[in-house]
């Protein structure tokens, strides 16, 4: 258990080395304020100079775009009336980091949820948590509690279980009052949010981090990580590793390393998707040599995404998870953009004929046609993550897609990767 | 620029003529689509070929090149056209 003693208090205070892991995760969850202060020391003052520290953090977006923070919380602050979103909707269903984040750290979430309204003179915050996690019962509603008397009002949100409803503008549509599906923009939810304010929309991970920085200063978060992605990041580890969870690295952490603290490595899996659904399919010789971090991970067309690391076993067949997720993708579409409405199921089909066995080639002909066809036409940026995933699985796949070729599907698939259920758009 | 002489008429759109020309030299205009709206009537594509195609499920797909001056008044023949209002000029 976590020592709250004065002594531990004092000691706690002092920045930890700069050097040291955990930043994100303690060992022991903190679920009150009291051991939260216990272990991180009180939240500093907040002030408009936060922004300035945040900008020399080089803190960017880990909800998946990696959008420099700074730029975000500076373009709101200009604005008149403020708000603040966080956001851990987390409806990727391969990442699971934001939920063992807020049960783990949930003061130190809104410290930094806190911290930004400040900086950028916002004085409503809310909290957006997934509706199957539990609602108003969620861990989180005890740790709000907890700041009743903060002159910052902060509501607790449980947002329909979809998955584009995370995007920040279907988040901020649904806040206010419509459904949870992407507008067009612009405007961006920067410039015109929650109640037509400018809005913050900030990954619950995020402003932990920035609740760190406000308190050990830039020069401590760049202690880990590179020049470029300065800091830790969480990654959720699934798929066939044995040792599935969340666990924190520096950016710059070999891959292999990230594999091996999931109990697997490259030797042992036939691809690894890195970044999330939304993200890119890796061979293991591609995974072998990069290091999670942004520029290490564009030499092989990845990018961090929101730290999901998924691997599927080598023997295993990949094309019926690439198939299986396809569909779920396709059916995630909000109903609202033609060429995603369409387009989607239009690949999934061509997947699932890949599946069964592709004989004449008609499917691989048509993926390579859709694929292009549907990037960059959504009022999101769904279709586009749908062809990332797809044509880097077509690549690592290619010989699950030669064999279904000439010996149809498999006769007993096991497929690992989550397809949960989705709920409703309001 | 020779200045009008005195007495001489202008026409009365003399000023939104001269911006838009102006404009028109300055700022790049870009064709887009909003996509949410966009129920693919196809009208569009008609009626602006140049810079508009479909996609397989009729839908526009539209040139990311900035609309060149000469073309502009086949962009908002089309931008006027569309039943859905869907279509419009994005500058810079």
């Amino acid at each position: 258990m976590i020592d709250v003693t004065d002594a531990g208090r004092r000691a706690a205070t002092r920045p930890p080395a700069a050097g040291a892991l955990p930043r994100l995760l303690p060992a022991e969850p903190l679920p009150t304020l009291r051991e939260h202060e216990a272990y991180y020391g009180a939240a500093p003052q907040a002030s408009r100079t936060l922004i300035a520290e945040v900008e020399r953090s080089g803190l960017r977006g880990r909800g998946g775009a990696a959008f420099p923070t700074a730029v975000k919380l500076a373009a709101v602050a200009r604005g008149r009336r403020p708000v603040v979103v966080v956001n851990a909707t987390e409806g990727e269903p391969a990442s699971n980091k934001d939920k063992v984040l807020l049960s783990h750290a949930p003061h130190l979430v809104l410290d930094g949820a806190l911290l930004a309204a400040e900086a950028v003179g916002a004085t409503e915050v809310h909290v957006c948590i997934e509706r199957r996690a539990g609602g108003p019962n969620h861990s989180l509603s005890r740790a709000i509690a907890e700041r009743a008397q903060t002159k910052v009002a902060i509501g607790l949100h449980d947002a329909p279980d979809r998955y584009v409803g995370g995007e920040e503008s279907a988040l901020v549509n649904w806040l206010n009052g419509g459904d949870a599906k992407p507008t067009f923009t612009p405007p961006r939810p920067f410039e015109r949010g929650v109640g037509g304010r400018p809005t913050l929309v900030q990954n619950a991970e995020t402003l932990a981090q920035l609740a760190l920085i406000a308190r050990y200063g830039a020069t401590w978060f760049r202690g880990l990580g590179t020049d470029d992605d300065p800091g830790t990041t969480l990654l959720t580890l699934s798929g066939s590793v044995p040792r599935p969870g969340v666990c924190e690295v520096p950016f710059g952490y070999p891959l292999t390393d990230v594999l091996r603290l999931g109990g697997t490595s490259p030797s042992e899996v036939s691809a690894v998707l890195v970044g999330g659904y939304f993200g890119t399919w890796l061979s293991p010789a591609a995974a072998a040599r990069v290091t999670y971090d942004r520029s290490s991970l564009s030499s092989v067309g990845a990018s961090p995404g929101c730290g999901v690391v998924a691997t599927v076993a080598s023997g295993a067949c990949g094309l019926v998870e690439l198939a299986r997720v396809t569909r779920w993708l396709a059916q995630q579409n909000a109903g609202q953009c033609g060429p995603c409405v369409n387009g989607l199921p239009a690949i999934a089909d061509a997947v699932d004929a890949l599946y069964a066995g592709d004989r004449a080639g008609h499917a691989q002909a048509r993926l390579a046609r859709w694929l292009d066809m549907v990037q960059g036409r959504g009022a999101c940026r769904h279709p586009d993550g749908v062809a990332r995933f797809v044509r880097s699985g077509l690549n690592v796949f290619a010989s699950d897609i030669e064999r279904h070729r000439r010996h149809g599907p498999c006769p007993s698939p096991q497929p690992v990767f989550p397809v949960p259920p989705t709920g409703g758009w309001r | 620029m020779p200045v009008a002489a005195a007495g001489v008429p202008r026409p009365p759109d003399w000023r939104l003529a001269m911006t838009d020309r102006l404009r028109l030299r300055v700022v790049d205009e870009h064709l887009a689509v909003n996509p949410i709206t966009c129920v693919g009537h196809g009208l569009c594509a008609e009626l602006f070929p140049e810079w508009i195609t479909l996609d397989d499920w009729g839908y526009p797909i539209i040139d990311p090149r900035p609309v060149p001056p000469q073309l502009r008044e086949h962009a908002k023949r089309a931008i006027e056209a569309c039943p859905t209002l869907a279509l419009l000029l994005r500058r810079g």
